[in-house]
């Protein structure tokens, strides 16, 4: 059986005005259809950079990232991204927004009543159905972010890239939303990749946990498997050791073995 | 700022006083047990309306002042120059008076009214405008998407472009052997720079992230063009539209006083030779105020197309 995803000795230099920028070095990691990653490390060590190389948007200097034994060559909307900075569209509505995402992927097989229709359920899914005809400079930050993950989840992605789509939004909206995604990628069975810089998130939704050490040339520290059986529920957990221990572990890493240098 | 809040209120207290004094016993009908109603000025969108009448006088009295001082000079000038003198301005007005009381007068070729005249400048600014955006905007989007067309172009574009634009007229009298089209080519010639410049600016400065969600959707061209680039170059390209028609507007009166015939152009140049010189004031103030009314129409439709 070959790994859905598969990253092999992948690197990444940006020529940049001052020179050349090693942000990534010697990535390898294998994902199994259906898993659910979650990236986690310092700010600017790579992390969007990482998501990039898998949502095809820019290419490895070298290594080789394979999608179902097939070399990536581009961006496709088989791989939804939801966008740190959610870059809706301006000049469309939120409806408009996901509607162009829908029209591009089911466009060809459905009415358009159906299109409607899907549109109109992954803003509910979102709870922005009241803000639906809103537009993107209407609405608040986590409004956005949620219009975002709302038309990369519209879009039944094989493989959903999420670039911190929880890190705008109050903790309420954040847990509702994390059980939301948690119950439609089981039922999607969507492999799923997530940056988050929020232990306890990375935890709750995560069969594993890449964790990256810091740049420049930032490469994968450790991966930690997430054995807690699912469906997994927040308030259960709370009291659970082995979560806590793996919580543990994750904060270990990030502020012992990678304390960031006073910067 | 503090006085400016106390005029208001005292405005609004002489403006609502008025309302309240109580009315003439007389007047008074037997039933006036029942309240008054609210004088409208008292009520929410009576307030409103003093304000916005007051702001409306604040801004309106620094260019009534600016206007006003400019006719004292204008008359000052008129007065202190010896016979025969710049008219002034009461002399400049009657004259105003006459030329519109028959604006659409025709009495052959060279002498129409000045409702004529204008409509032929705007004729010949539209038509050279249409055509410069005609080949402007495509030029420019492909400019802006292409960086092998924009670097072919770019040397051309920066030789023409400083070009004073009458300097075109004599090829376009050589090769259309008309006056007519040459004028509107020396528009078309004059105007498609900023169009083109523009339009290819927006393009460049498309934020990324827009053009990622396209990547990640891979839209089709088509899509790509109409969705996202379309879009996001409209407020660029509305202030290439602008600057191209404030050029033409420059150019045309120029243009029109080399070709002759009719047009705003060609009538100062003609009154100039009868040396009225009150209509060469009036033409100066026709000339301006319709570039104005563009100006501010082409801005008005710019705010439209704004998002965010
Ligand atoms: N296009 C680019 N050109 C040059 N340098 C880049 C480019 N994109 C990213 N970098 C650099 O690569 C490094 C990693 O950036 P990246 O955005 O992937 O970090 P990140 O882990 O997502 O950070 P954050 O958590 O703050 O979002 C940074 O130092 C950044 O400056
Ligand atoms: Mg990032």
């Amino acid at each position: 059986m070959h790994p859905y995803l598969h990253i092999e000795k992948a690197s990444m230099v940006f020529d940049t005005k001052k020179g050349r920028f090693h942000a990534l070095r010697d990535i390898n990691l294998k994902v199994e259809q259906g898993e659910f990653i979650a990236l986690i490390g310092h700010s600017g060590c790579g992390k969007s950079t990482l998501l990039n190389l898998v949502a095809g948007l820019i290419e490895p200097t070298s290594g080789v990232l394979l999608l179902n034994e097939r070399e990536i060559r581009g961006p496709g909307p088989d791989r939804a991204m939801v966008f740190q900075n959610h870059s809706l569209l301006p000049w469309m509505t939120c409806y408009g927004n996901v509607y162009l995402a829908v029209e591009r992927v089911f466009g060809a097989k459905e009415t358009r009543k159906q299109l409607k229709a899907r549109t109109e359920a992954a803003l509910e899914l979102v709870h922005l159905t009241h803000a639906m005809h809103k537009y993107p400079h209407e609405i608040s930050g986590g409004m956005k972010q949620r219009v975002g993950i709302a038309r990369a989840l519209a879009m039944q992605p094989k493989l959903l890239l999420m670039d911190e789509p929880f890190g705008a939004l109050d903790a309420l909206t954040r847990a509702s939303l994390q059980d939301e995604l948690m119950r439609i990628v089981q039922e999607t069975r969507a492999t799923t990749l997530m940056v988050t810089h929020d232990v306890d998130e990375a935890v709750l939704l995560a069969d594993r946990i890449v964790m990256m050490t810091n740049g420049p040339a930032a490469t994968i520290g450790e991966v930690l498997n997430v054995d807690l059986p699912r469906p997994r529920d927040r308030l259960a957990l709370a009291e659970d050791r082995h979560y806590h221990h793996l919580r543990h572990e994750v904060l270990e890493f990030l502020y012992q073995k990678q304390l960031r240098k006073a910067a | 700022m503090n006085a400016v809040s106390l005029d208001d209120r005292r405005l609004q207290a002489i403006m609502t006083s008025l309302d309240t004094e109580p009315l003439p016993a007389a007047s008074t009908p037997p039933t006036a047990a029942r309240p008054r109603p609210t004088p409208w000025l008292q009520t929410e969108r009576g307030q409103a309306f003093t304000a916005a009448l007051g702001r409306w006088f604040r801004a309106a009295i620094p260019p009534a002042f600016g206007l006003g001082l400019f006719v004292l000079v204008w008359q000052l000038i008129s007065v202190s120059s010896s016979e025969p003198g710049l008219p002034g301005p009461a002399k400049t007005w009657a004259a105003a008076q006459a030329l519109f009381a028959d604006p659409f007068y025709d009495n052959g070729p060279n002498d129409q009214g000045i409702g004529w005249n204008i409509l032929h400048s705007l004729a010949r600014v539209g038509t050279g405008f249409g055509l410069a955006a005609l080949v402007g905007i495509p030029l420019g989007f492909m400019i802006g998407r292409f960086a092998f067309l924009s670097g072919m172009v770019a040397p051309i574009i920066s030789l023409l472009r400083p070009v004073s634009p009458l300097a075109w007229l004599p090829i376009g009298l050589y090769v259309f052997k008309e006056t007519e089209p040459a004028s509107i080519w020396v528009i078309f010639i004059s105007s498609i720079w900023p169009i083109i410049l523009n339009t290819a600016a927006g393009v460049t400065r498309v934020p990324k992230d827009y053009l990622n969600v396209a990547r990640v959707l891979a839209l089709s061209e088509w899509k790509v063009f109409t969705r996202i680039l379309f879009p996001a170059v409209l407020p660029y390209l509305m202030t290439g539209i602008r600057l191209s028609i404030g050029v033409a507007w420059l150019v045309i009166v120029a243009a029109e006083m080399l070709t002759g015939g009719s047009g705003l152009g060609f009538w100062v140049w003609d009154e100039w030779n009868n040396l009225n010189v009150e209509h060469i004031l009036i033409a100066i103030f026709i000339v301006g105020f319709t570039g104005l009314l563009l100006e501010q129409g082409l801005l008005w439709l710019a705010k439209r197309f704004e998002y965010a």
